[in-house]
């Protein structure tokens, strides 16, 4: 869906944001590029929808060179939720999101049906906060906000600075979860940019870890970059406590469940679903401080986990 | 002294003829007015075009420090006494054409300095935003870098106003135009109270176009409406609501 070749960016002043970065992104892929501060994620977001003119290399949507199209026109079929939210502080909620449809063509009516429908999709009551201005809102709503704005048109890709910054902890995975949600209703290719490798390993469904100087240091699914830093920088970056994130997004594998026969009723606390992860395993075992967790399918129980289990199959993983 | 120039000020017959306190008075609002609209015309396209684009930034805000550096009866004096003339010219009275040049030439500082940093003060990230969602160059300008820079702009026009008002006093220096001449006349015959009476209305003029352009100011400023909607009783709350199941 997007592709990038070699794709550098020199700032007039010397300033080397960007090397030679290649990257993809699959149809309806949440692609995350992570890195610390200065790093040149937004330079490459903002390549992508040529707000920023690479200095080297090629940008690919759907197969067509952007620095071919007409940047308007191009911008039109992707969604941008800028670092800063950047609303319009002018104008009303509803009037910020019905923005796009407007520029469209579309008629008052349906955009303002559109930003309605937009609104409550990202949590927030149209009717409420609809008639209000951007300053009258939290960060948080603000920043669901800016996400309706970029969803108003639709569009088949979506390009997203920190969107969940401006939030503490609690709100920003409440953010996080809500916005898995929408996209696995929609399906977008969307690549999303922080500086947090927690949000990175739980949203991506591929990380692109960046160093200073716009080096890609390594591209890979959440658990091959825990499993198998590419180097040390990435190995630092991952974190200490990486085997913990490891836990995050490995999913249970029915192979190393042991059966439940011979497991003491008493030792039996409450049961998870066979498509949670092991994070939620041992969530569960730690909070009704108990040896082992069921596990069923459906209403069918397939086997009991226990702490050894949830080893073995993160050593299993490693391979 | 008062009860002199309020006979003066009362006095119908002062008011009348051709050289009676209205004729000034109309002379100087029309002086006013067309140097208002003609450095408007000339002086915010450039300003706004060149705001937009966040370039002559070096001549945009050094235009005000020449226009404050140069005295404007010199301007006056140079512009009567060399080419343009002291004629009549149409409604606007004798050397009207150096008076109302002069005028523009000293509209144009505050207008174009103004609306020139207004619009590069616009914050840069909701000008990039409004890029990001595909606005050409003409919707940016319009829909936000125009409306969010109106206050300031407005302020250049404030100023400008009042300061072409207050220049246009002067004109009857060079035996020019306006209200000014009756100020000058009662000095040339000794009658104090009609040298007050002329300095209080140009004074009270002044005063009600300042009124007038802060009206204006008011109504052209989108943000005013934004903030007023506080004021409206409708609180602001800044709590997270519990929210519902996203649904689509
Ligand atoms: N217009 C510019 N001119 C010169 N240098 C720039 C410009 N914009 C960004 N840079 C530099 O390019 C580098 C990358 O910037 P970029 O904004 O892409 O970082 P980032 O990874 O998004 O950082 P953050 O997490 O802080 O947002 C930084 O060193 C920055 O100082
Ligand atoms: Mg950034």
């Amino acid at each position: 869906m997007i592709r990038l070749v070699g794709v550098g960016k020199t700032y007039e002043d010397g300033t080397v944001a960007v090397q030679e970065l290649d990257l993809d992104v699959q149809r309806g892929e949440l692609v995350v590029l992570v890195g610390p501060s200065g790093c040149g994620k937004s330079t490459t977001l903002k390549m992508i929808n040529r707000l920023i003119e690479p200095t080297s290399g090629q940008i690919f949507i759907d197969g067509q060179d952007v620095t071919q199209a007409d940047p308007v026109q191009l911008r039109r079929g992707i969604g941008y939720v800028i670092q800063q939210i950047g609303l319009f502080p002018h104008q009303k909620v509803i009037r910020n999101v019905m923005t796009v449809p407007l520029l469209y063509g579309e008629s008052t009516a349906t955009a303002r049906e559109r930003a309605r429908e937009l609104l409550d999709l990202v949590g927030l009551d149209a009717a409420t906060y609809g008639d209000r201005y951007p300053h009258q809102l939290s960060g948080g709503q603000r920043q669901r906000v800016g996400v309706a704005r970029a969803l108003a048109a639709n569009p088949p890709v979506l390009l997203m600075d920190e969107p969940f910054g401006a939030v503490d902890p609690v709100v920003r995975i409440r953010l996080q979860d809500e916005f898995l949600k929408i996209q696995r209703e929609l399906g977008k290719s969307v690549v999303l940019v922080t500086h947090d490798i927690d949000e990175a390993v739980r949203m991506g469904d591929r990380v692109a870890v960046f160093e200073t100087g716009g080096r890609l240091a390594q591209f890979g699914t959440p658990a091959q970059l825990l499993a198998h830093p590419a180097d040390e920088y990435v190995e630092d970056f991952v974190g200490a406590t990486r085997g913990l994130r490891r836990l995050t997004v490995t999913p249970i594998d029915p192979e190393h469940l042991e059966p439940l026969d011979g497991v003491s009723t008493g030792d039996l606390g409450s049961a998870i679903d066979v498509d949670a992860t092991l994070e939620e395993a041992l969530a569960a075992m730690l909070r009704d401080d108990k040896p082992l967790v069921g596990v069923r399918s459906g209403a069918q129980f397939v086997g009991v986990l226990t702490p050894a289990g949830i080893h073995r199959q993160l050593r299993a993983s490693l391979k | 002294m008062l009860a002199d120039v309020w006979g003066y000020l009362t006095d119908g017959s002062h008011w009348s003829g051709s050289t009676g306190i209205a004729a000034f008075l109309v002379q100087q609002l029309l002086l006013t007015v067309t140097a208002m609209v003609i450095a408007m015309v000339v002086g915010l396209p450039l300003a706004m075009y060149a705001g937009h684009r966040h370039r002559f930034g070096f001549l945009a805000v050094n235009v005000s420090n020449v226009g404050r550096a140069v005295p404007v009866f010199a301007v006056l004096l140079v512009l009567s006494l060399g080419p343009v003339g002291s004629e009549e010219f149409g409604p606007y009275g004798r050397a009207g054409l150096a008076t109302l040049i002069s005028l523009v030439l000293f509209a144009l500082p505050p207008l174009i300095t103004n609306t020139y940093v207004g619009i590069t003060e616009v914050d840069n990230d909701i000008v990039e935003a409004s890029r990001g969602m595909g606005m050409g160059e003409r919707k940016v300008f319009t829909s936000v870098e125009l409306p969010l820079a109106m206050s300031v702009i407005m302020t250049g026009v404030r100023l400008a106003l009042v300061q072409v008002w207050a220049t246009a006093t002067i004109a009857a220096l060079v035996a020019g135009p306006g209200l000014g001449r009756i100020i000058t006349r009662g000095f040339a015959n000794h009658r104090t109270y009609e040298v007050v009476a002329g300095a209080v209305l140009v004074a009270v003029v002044a005063l009600l176009l300042e009124g007038l352009a802060v009206l204006a100011e008011r109504y052209a400023d989108p943000m005013r409406r934004a903030q007023r909607s506080d004021r409206r009783g409708r609180r602001t709350t800044l709590r997270e609501e519990p929210l519902p199941e996203a649904v689509v």
